[in-house]
């Protein structure tokens, strides 16, 4: 099988990378490109995930091929932290024990950002819906939607 | 050991950040599936399209021949077990533990593994399973537990003669063990009863669903040495296992823990780790194997189905007089079904003084059953917690009066033999019935449901180590998988017993060849046994301080007393000493002994059982069948919470799990035998616009058994949900179902029934 | 003497029915040895589970002594999910 060259932007950086027509980006992110933040749960898009923003819309990045990457843009869960600085969400699951396993916890953390650059006063019903497309089996919700939503309050607040 | 139940905590009940949270909300955290080794291959299994089917051959020849294919490996490549148990087994059959990995002579169920490869891409190793000729001879087969227990139905082994019975069968059958417990005489005591509620109920086989699939990266050296990194819920379980399936000595065996994904029972048993080492024996190079999910639901260890009977009298004023369950539980393709739990654990919530349990377990062409969250308990206690609502619509008297009344307590004798000591059943009951939910009118097509659940918790070996640096802080390290925060639960208790400030103790999880024995971190033990193993690890340093320092103060050891992280003079004949720090201490380890190195290797006992109160409202949608939950609280007895954040999460985890049990969550199965949904969208697990808050009640009635009265909290949360949201669904429909799960469509046809 | 008590379970296979018994044993090793002396082919069985003296639950018992008036149960082993 022939491989396909592709010039893409990750995290703000240039990046090259070949792959195969079948590599998923989710693929690529975690085995061309060693960023294993973003988890693979079910590689057909029923998880979340694997979420990252591309174009700076949400998608499970099980479901774009790496070749379709050629010029667009990617953020992942490793360029969330700004710096030494926590993202607000980041440090709000810390403290709010908003994870068990942390096997989603990439997943929900790149979805809640896109709710609040969307929505930055999601009601808890907005919320549960915005997220509703990331598994968890451990948490039961309850500290996830808690801290996103204070996160939001907080983030409303410091503006 | 010192008791702590009279002084007050500077740690243990509070709320820090897990020492392991930011690499888990950064990324950085590896789990199984990150580990990534040079010139590692991509492992890939082949996979039975039957349920039930005689292999005639397996011709590899075509995909050893492609290119970029390094190994092919089949039944053939592993040692032949004994059959059987033998003492130190410790419970296992490892002829059928090894079948199950890699099928020989007949495959068992669809998903059964046949054949792997190990390839230099994922997209290899997919090719060259398709390469892989399998011939098959089809059986009949049987799915469901009922059909399986027949005489007369589809053979799985001719090996397994029915244990329990007399005389002893002299033909194989699919029935695994009948077993019985019983306490008076529940026939006679029947008579006495009033009324006399007697239910059938059928539920579902489902998964524990975990988000991280299975996964393993094994290195195999030419000194006949391997290293295995994967995520589970015991890597000692992993090694042990490996090895003896392997033919291997045990210390032959490394195995590093990665981060776990989510476990719940299902990772603390072995898939694919022999698999791994083998094709990686044979490729001369690591392998990584990492299930799809379609591979999780097809060919790990989900929960059992079961087919159930329970039937309890009860005097008019609610008291009960008898109660007998029969329990048959699926066991999939070979035996391991959690029927003895769930028959020890159905009447756990009441004191029963005439009450009968019988339990069956019977092979099924499914994958193997095993174990999830207090295995066994949920269904025997859905079933219970039903036939007690109906009764108290009988009698026309509150559910929870009525469990109140009969509720265990210390004292209450077991149908499995003892007495309970000191438990928490009637707080919870209680806390729930103090709760504010109670007084929330309810609306039209609202229920409100109740329902109670215990469980035994476990003990067991654990190790731990705390090592003191020349600065006074601490690194410890267990053997205990950390599955949902007892890094911080560990960390908390070192930080209280050493007096020390938490975020100068960081915890860590040592690889078997690192840290002492742990068992498996299931029957919700961890922060109870391997917390106990930290506690006298701490307490050793303590001692050892209190020595070098009565060797400073040239005194006796007695007259050095440790208080909140300092040595200090225990009374006036110790002299008038300034207090030394633990950091001071430490600074002259060299000069009064050496390094300072805590240890403890214990088997705790006395784990003491735990119970949890659930109460939910649901509304019904009469035209759809649709179940929406409005509220959940649930109530439970945590002995001690050392990190209450994460016995709420446990908690509300549970009830999470149990609502999907109770109403979407299913293998279904089509009538060839094969799982028609093995994938998140059509096996539905609830998602966050499926629940409401979760309001989780932490009480705390301490453990006798534990120094800070801790007890297992992870398993008891799954157990009321079943009941409670049936209970809730039959008050709102006024129509009791007892098949579960309660789908839209059998809601429906039940309301419709009624019209 | 300490009163011990058997699953039906062992009842059935090994002791003609009996099921309590009260023995004079020091500890778990002594009264399992004791117990396979009477029923031969019991004592691996009974190793295999767990035993719950005077309302203890002792996953692997064996050298726990057992007092004059303890009660002993031996139950069938127990796993666990989390
Ligand atoms: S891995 Fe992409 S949605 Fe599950
Ligand atoms: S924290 Fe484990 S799946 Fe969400």
């Amino acid at each position: 099988m022939s491989k396909f060259h592709i010039t893409t932007t990750v995290n703000g950086e240039a990046v090259e990378y070949l792959c195969d027509p079948k590599q998923t980006l989710l693929d690529v992110l975690r085995d061309e490109l060693n960023l294993t933040g973003s988890k693979e749960g079910c590689s057909s898009g029923d998880c979340g995930a694997c979420s990252v923003t591309l174009d700076g819309r949400l998608v499970c990045s099980c479901l774009v091929l790496g070749v379709e990457m050629q010029g667009r843009s990617v953020e992942t869960i490793e360029n969330m932290a700004q710096g030494e600085k926590l993202h607000p969400l980041q440090q709000k699951f810390l403290e709010a024990a908003a994870l068990q396993c942390g096997f989603c916890t990439p997943g929900f953390l790149v979805a809640a950002k896109a709710l609040l650059e969307k929505n930055p006063n999601p009601t808890e019903s907005e919320a549960r819906y915005w997220l509703a497309g990331n598994l968890c089996r451990c948490t039961g919700y309850d500290k996830i939607i808690r801290a996103v939503l204070e996160t939001a309050a907080d983030m409303r607040g410091s503006k | 050991m010192a008791g702590y139940e009279d002084k007050s905590f500077k740690w243990i009940g509070t709320r820090p950040v897990r020492p392991d949270g930011v690499d888990k909300v950064t990324g950085r955290a590896n789990y199984g599936a990150d580990m990534k080794l040079p010139g590692q291959l991509t492992g890939r299994i082949l996979r039975s399209p039957h349920a039930h089917a005689k292999i005639l051959s397996i011709d590899t020849s075509k995909a050893e021949k492609l290119p970029g294919v390094k190994a092919v490996i089949t039944g053939k490549d592993f040692p032949e077990m004994h059959n059987g148990v033998l003492p130190g087994d410790e419970g296992v059959n490892f002829h059928y533990l090894s079948c199950n990995i890699m099928a020989r002579n007949k495959v068992l169920y669809d998903g059964h593994a046949v054949a792997a490869v190990a390839a230099a891409s994922a997209a290899i190793a997919e090719e060259a399973l398709a390469l892989i000729e399998v011939k098959y001879e089809v059986l009949p087969h049987v799915i469901d537990v009922d059909l399986a227990l027949k005489p007369g139905a589809p053979l799985l082994h001719d090996d397994i003669f029915t244990t329990g019975v007399t005389p002893k069968p002299e033909k194989p059958s699919n029935t695994v063990q009948r077993i019985q417990m019983q306490l008076g005489d529940p026939d006679a005591a029947f008579k006495d009863a009033d009324v006399v509620v007697e239910r059938s109920f059928k539920t579902k086989a489902v998964h524990q669903g975990y988000i991280e699939p299975h996964a393993v990266v094994a290195e195999w050296s030419e000194d006949g040495q391997c290293r295995i990194w994967c995520s589970s819920q015991g890597h000692f379980m992993v090694r042990t296992l490996t090895a003896r399936l392997l033919q291997m000595e045990v210390a032959q065996v490394r195995v590093i823990p990665a981060e776990i994904g989510g476990g719940f029972g299902g990772k603390t048993i072995i898939f694919i780790e022999p698999t791994a080492v083998l094709l990686a024996r044979k490729a001369k190079r690591p392998v990584r194997i990492v299930m799809s999910r379609d591979e999780v639901f097809r060919g790990t260890g989900p929960a059992p189905g079961t087919s159930i009977d329970v039937k309890i009298g009860a005097k008019k004023d609610g008291m009960l007089v008898a109660a007998t369950g029969e329990f048959r539980y699926q066991a999939g393709a070979f035996p391991g079904s959690p029927v003895g739990a769930a028959c020890m654990a159905a009447f756990g919530p009441y004191a029963l003084s005439h009450v009968r349990v019988v339990g069956y377990e019977a092979v099924t062409n499914r994958p193997l059953c095993y174990s999830y969250r207090a295995p066994g308990a949920p269904l025997s206690s859905f079933a219970v917690e039903s036939v007690m609502d109906e009764i108290a619509q009988k009698l026309n008297l509150d559910p929870m009066d009525l469990r109140i009344k009969n509720g265990s307590k210390e004292g209450t004798q077991m149908v499995y033999g003892p007495k309970l000591k000191a438990v928490g059943n009637l707080e919870c009951l209680k806390a729930i019935q103090n709760h504010p939910i109670n007084k929330i009118p309810l609306g039209p097509n609202q229920g409100r449901g109740l329902a109670a659940g215990f469980w035994f918790n476990l003990g067991g070996q654990s190790s731990a180590v705390v090592n003191i640096a020349e600065d006074g802080t601490a690194n410890i390290m267990t053997g205990s998988p950390d599955i949902g925060g007892s890094r911080a639960s560990m960390a908390l208790m070192a930080a209280e017993v050493l007096g020390i400030d938490y975020s100068k103790v960081r915890p860590i999880v040592g690889d078997t060849s690192a840290v002492g024995f742990c068992e498996i971190t299931h029957g919700s033990r961890v922060t109870f046994a391997t917390g106990m193993a930290i506690i006298q690890a701490a307490e050793d340093v303590v001692l050892q301080c209190r020595q070098r320092v009565a060797k400073m103060w040239e005194v006796d050891v007695e007259a050095v007393k440790w208080e909140d992280g300092h040595a200090r003079p225990a009374g006036a004949n110790a002299g008038d000493q300034k207090p030394l720090s633990l950091a001071q201490i430490a600074a002259k380890a060299a000069r009064t002994g050496g390094p300072l190195v805590g240890s403890a290797a214990i088997n705790a006992g006395g784990p003491g059982p735990a119970f949890g109160v659930h109460i939910c409202d649901v509304e019904v949608d009469p035209e759809t069948g649709h179940v929406t939950v409005l509220r959940y609280v649930a109530a439970q007895d945590a002995g001690k919470a050392i990190h209450p954040s994460y016995v709420e999460g446990q908690i509300q985890g549970g009830v999470a799990q149990g609502v999907g049990w109770a109403l979407n969550e299913e293998y279904i199965y089509g009538e060839d035998g094969r799982l028609q949904n093995s994938g998140f969208l059509d096996y539905r697990i609830p998602v966050a616009s499926d629940l409401p808050m979760i309001d989780a009640i932490i009480l705390e009635v301490p453990n006798p058994g534990h120094p800070f009265g801790v007890r297992g909290v992870g398993e008891v949360p799954i157990v009321p949900p079943l009941g409670a949201i049936a209970n809730a669904v039959a008050r709102a429909t006024g129509a009791r179902m007892t098949d579960l799960p309660l789908t839209p469509p059998k809601i429906r046809a039940a309301i419709d029934a009624k019209k | 003497m300490a009163h011990i008590v058997l699953g039906d379970e062992f009842g059935r296979q090994f002791t003609g029915g009996q099921t309590h018994f009260d023995l004079d044993v020091r500890d778990v090793r002594h009264l399992i040895r004791t117990l396979e002396g009477m029923f031969p082919g019991i004592g691996e069985q009974l190793e295999a589970g767990a035993i719950a003296i005077d309302n203890e639950i002792i996953p692997d018992p064996w050298l726990n002594p057992i007092q004059p008036n303890s009660e002993v149960f031996f139950l069938p082993p127990i796993k666990g999910g989390k």
